[in-house]
């Protein structure tokens, strides 16, 4: 960023309060009365300063954003009391109208999802030439002269170009990047920023917050930064609040909110957040821990059956598009290019890579879902989808969690049926057995029997993710596929499914293939790792090998993308990467060139080149 | 309703039916149903007179039918036929078209839209080429053209019937399905090995029911009014066995002499849908596990 003579002086830009709720409370108004979302919250945020907002779903950070904004949901939930000053203006009373003024103007705010928050059917540039209009009469023109000017601060390639663009032209990154251009066009006081780089990968996450960082820098604006991650909080915040249920348990300095936090709930979060480096110890524990407790080594649990639990040998995944006159197939999305590995009995195999790399196409091409072509073998069995019986066999020897808990459970069958259904389908024992069965598999993964009559919606999002569990656990498989499985749930909820996780694995001996994008997870959790990038797998080994001496660039950049938790360590700014993400598309008959994997020791394996 | 019998029984949360009764809404259209059945089974002994029979008192001097009141409670028609009679006896023949007709042509349109749906592929493209085909022919040449091949009698008629109004259920049962059939839950049970039977029958038609209820529901006064304008053409039922519709057809000429006519049985007729709206309204509620506590 090297634009001058915006920035305004440092000392002006740390003078005094810019923004000061008080005895904010909003409720939500429901058939048994009142029912408050937010409870007695008060701050103040300085001018040009970060003050994140950290907390769970549900803790009513999102309302407190929404409150300030003057967008809470009518007519159901309502402030019903405290205050809001912008400056020495109260927002609460404004009114509509007068909101509507501030709003953008003054208080700017980007949500988590670029993609609804920009109309699809305008071009980039309409959207933000009529933002910028709406506040500040101008001649199109210099409006537009602004606009490219905005998105060029955000660092867009080509930024008159943009302009002519529509949403779905660009990448997730570069809409957020539109996003925050719109936000800062009009220089507003007080920026919001909810979740702004959930939905991101972490290298794109790594340049949109370097990027928010750099602005508010020159342009002196505060930020209000929403985020479950603390990882982000660490990296960008000045100040922490920390909600818990509505209310604020915790407030102060970063640093010493990392350093010693003194509220219960502070520690049981921090304590939660999964780190880069712990991995290593963790498993020392692990090793002593199940010593101790006997642990049945795998390879004794399954006797002669020794070989992998599942191999894969040059595995590629295609899906057609189709094009021109006659709907003929031109091109072909490599969505997988040549995968080969092998997974053992009884340990954990990460598959990491941002979105878009074919690791979740992999998964669903290992439980017969989409076709392949090449080798996948699971038990010693070969997986053919076109034979159905031979697929059902497999089928009981691999099952697969999804992402989302809620999409993945039918909501019309209570969920004992749908813990039980696998046996049904399958023909195992009756009906009594099945019920006893799904009763013991509840209890296992942390449910009491008595809920089995309930529906999915009657769940919490980490028990949903228990009961999906349960449910791949009734076949007994030897190898559950968990596809992103935690990463939709908050950190205290997601260590308690690792652990439930790792637990499982030791009491049924069973084998998982953990497909995540979230590297400090799998550093905790994976046994082997490869890394995927464009269909293709372009670092393995085990975890010591892959995460303690990363040798591919990829591997690399993404590991140092991780946010770290930890306000001591704030790294200087990633350098960007030049130009456009490559694509797997490629015209027909035409592919992507392979990889060639060498081995540089120890079964330790780096692709060649970048 | 025969959303309800199509269903299976998983998709019925428990307690199901004691949540109806609890909803005075459900329990005034059970009552006018029932009222509607009691009067159509019991018009032998209900009806003041039969139902063909031509009164000669029937008719004022100059021939005009009469008013409500009197010897004839709800008045005469053009014939000097007593209403109430005809009312009566007419509402086996709608309840028949209402129920028997309306329940096969959903049941007709759920099969096909589900099959069309969950398919795809060739047997979608077939089915649903047919469907848009049947859609763009004249409904009403239709069933003239089939009820002029089988000799009209009541079951012909609901069967003609049925023929023609499956077809929009089966435009919306395809629309659902291939949603439904998108959704992450189906690939899960894919993925556990479910054959095609059990993920339609237990993981998406229970996601069907409200849509095949509102369906229905609307079916019952469309299904009634053709059976009426089928009558009208002749090609429905034969006069004088009399049906709410034909009563309406029968009569509209007079509708500014005598508009009870027009008026008493339109009013059974909006008293039946009515009837199933409700009981449909608070069967699509009931059988919704998300709304549980929410009655």
């Amino acid at each position: 960023m090297t634009r001058s003579g915006a920035a305004p002086a440092p000392e002006i830009a740390k003078a005094g309060p810019v923004l000061s709720v008080t005895g904010l409370e909003v409720s939500v108004n429901t058939e048994a009365g009142l029912h408050p979302l937010v409870t007695d919250l008060s701050f103040t945020l300085m001018r040009g300063e970060t003050l994140a907002i950290a907390g769970e779903s549900g803790s009513g950070k999102s309302i407190t954003a929404l409150a300030i904004m003057g967008l809470l949901p009518p007519p159901a939930v309502r402030l019903t009391a405290g205050t809001i000053r912008l400056g020495t203006r109260d927002l609460t009373r404004l009114g509509e109208a007068g909101m509507r003024a501030i709003r953008g103007d003054r208080i700017a705010m980007i949500f988590q999802e670029p993609m609804t928050s920009l109309n699809p059917v305008l071009t980039i540039g309409t959207q933000l030439i009529e933002a910028i209009r709406a506040h500040q009469p101008m001649s199109r023109a210099r409006a537009r002269a602004r606009a490219v000017e905005a998105l060029g601060a955000v660092r867009l390639s080509e930024p008159a170009r943009r302009l002519g663009q529509y949403p779905h032209e660009l990448s997730g990154g570069m809409r957020q990047r539109v996003m925050i251009a719109m936000a800062l066009a009009l220089r507003p006081e007080v920026l919001i920023a909810d979740e702004p780089t959930t939905a991101l990968d972490v290298t794109v996450q790594r340049e949109v917050l370097d990027l928010l960082r750099d602005l508010q820098r020159d342009l002196g604006t505060a930020i209000i930064l929403i985020t479950h991650d603390m990882g982000v909080v660490a990296e960008m915040a000045d100040r922490v609040i920390v909600m818990q249920s509505g209310r604020m348990v915790e407030e102060g300095p970063t640093p010493a909110i990392f350093a010693q936090p003194r509220a219960a709930y502070t520690r049981a979060l921090l304590a939660a957040v999964p780190r880069m480096g712990a991995g290593a110890a963790r498993a020392a524990v692990d090793l002593t821990r199940n010593r101790v407790l006997g642990r049945p080594d795998p390879a004794r649990l399954h006797g002669d059956d020794a070989g992998p639990v599942a191999r894969l040998e040059d595995v590629r995944v295609r899906f057609d598009l189709k094009g021109g006159v006659f709907g003929r197939v031109t091109h072909g999305v490599h969505a997988v290019a040549g995968v080969s590995l092998a997974i053992r009995r009884g340990e954990t195999f990460a598959l990491v890579g941002e979105s878009g790399c074919g690791k979740s196409t992999i998964a669903r091409a290992m439980v017969g879902l989409v076709p392949h072509q090449g080798l996948i073998e699971i038990a010693g069995q070969r997986l053919a989808t076109n034979d159905a019986a031979a697929l059902k066999a497999l089928r009981r020897r691999v099952q697969i969690v999804f992402q989302d808990p809620m999409a993945a459970l039918d909501p019309r069958m209570r969920v004992g049926e749908q813990i039980a259904e696998p046996m049904v389908i399958h023909g195992i024992g009756d009906g009594d057995a099945r019920r006893a069965r799904a009763a013991d598999l509840m209890a296992r993964v942390g449910l009491s029997a008595d809920q089995a009559e309930r529906y999915p919606h009657e769940f919490s999002g980490g028990q949903r993710q228990r009961i999906c569990i349960a449910r791949a656990l009734a076949l007994q498989p030897d190898l559950i596929i968990a596809d992103e499985s935690v990463s939709a749930l908050d950190v205290s909820v997601q260590a308690r499914v690792l652990d439930l996780l790792a637990v499982l694995k030791r009491d049924f001996g069973v084998a998982y293939l953990f497909i995540s994008h979230d590297m400090a997870v799998v550093e905790n959790i994976a046994d082997r790792v490869a890394v995927m990038y464009l269909g293709q797998i372009v670092e393995a080994g085990s975890r010591e090998q892959v995460f303690g001496d990363p040798r591919h660039p990829y591997t690399q950049r993404l590991i140092a993308a991780v946010p770290v938790p930890d306000p001591g360590h704030r790294r200087p700014p990633a350098p960007r990467l030049a130009g456009e993400v490559p694509s797997p598309v490629h015209p027909r008959g035409r592919g992507p060139a392979r990889r060639v994997l060498h081995d540089i020791g120890h079964g330790h394996l780096v692709a060649e080149g970048d | 309703m025969s959303g309800t019998v199509l269903a299976p029984m998983s998709a019925a949360p428990r307690g199901a039916s004691a949540r109806l009764m609890r909803r005075p809404l459900a329990l005034i259209g059970i009552a006018l149903i029932a009222l509607v059945v009691a009067g159509a089974v019991l018009a032998p002994w209900l009806a003041p007179y039969p139902p063909e029979a031509q009164h000669f008192d029937g008719l004022t001097i100059e021939g005009a039918p009469l008013p409500p009141g009197g010897a004839y409670p709800l008045g005469t028609d053009l014939l000097g036929r007593d209403l109430l009679s005809r009312i009566l006896y007419g509402a086996r023949t709608s309840l028949v078209i209402g129920v028997v007709a309306n329940g096969m042509a959903l049941t007709i349109g759920t099969l096909v839209g589900l099959v069309a749906g969950y398919f795809r592929g060739w047997i979608g493209a077939v089915l649903m080429r047919f469907t848009d085909l049947m859609m763009a022919f004249p409904a009403l040449l239709l069933a003239i053209t089939l009820a002029a091949i089988f000799t009209p009698s009541l079951w012909i008629v609901a069967m003609v019937i049925a023929l023609v109004n499956w077809v929009q259920t089966a435009r919306v049962i395809y629309t659902e399905t291939t949603a439904l059939a998108a959704r992450e839950f189906i690939a899960a049970e894919r993925a556990l090995g479910a054959g095609t039977g059990r993920i339609l029958w237990h993981h998406i038609l229970p996601h069907l029911v409200p849509t095949i209820i509102v369906w229905g529901t609307l079916g019952i006064s469309t299904t009634v009014l053709l059976e009426a304008t089928l009558s009208y053409l002749g090609v429905g039922v034969q006069p004088p066995t009399p049906s709410w519709g034909n009563i309406i057809f029968e009569n509209q000429t007079y509708f500014q002499s005598a508009p009870w006519l027009v008026f008493l049985p339109g009013a059974a007729i909006l008293l039946l849908a009515l009837a199933f709206n409700l009981v449909g309204d608070a069967l699509r509620d009931v059988l919704d596990p998300t709304q549980r506590g929410q009655d």
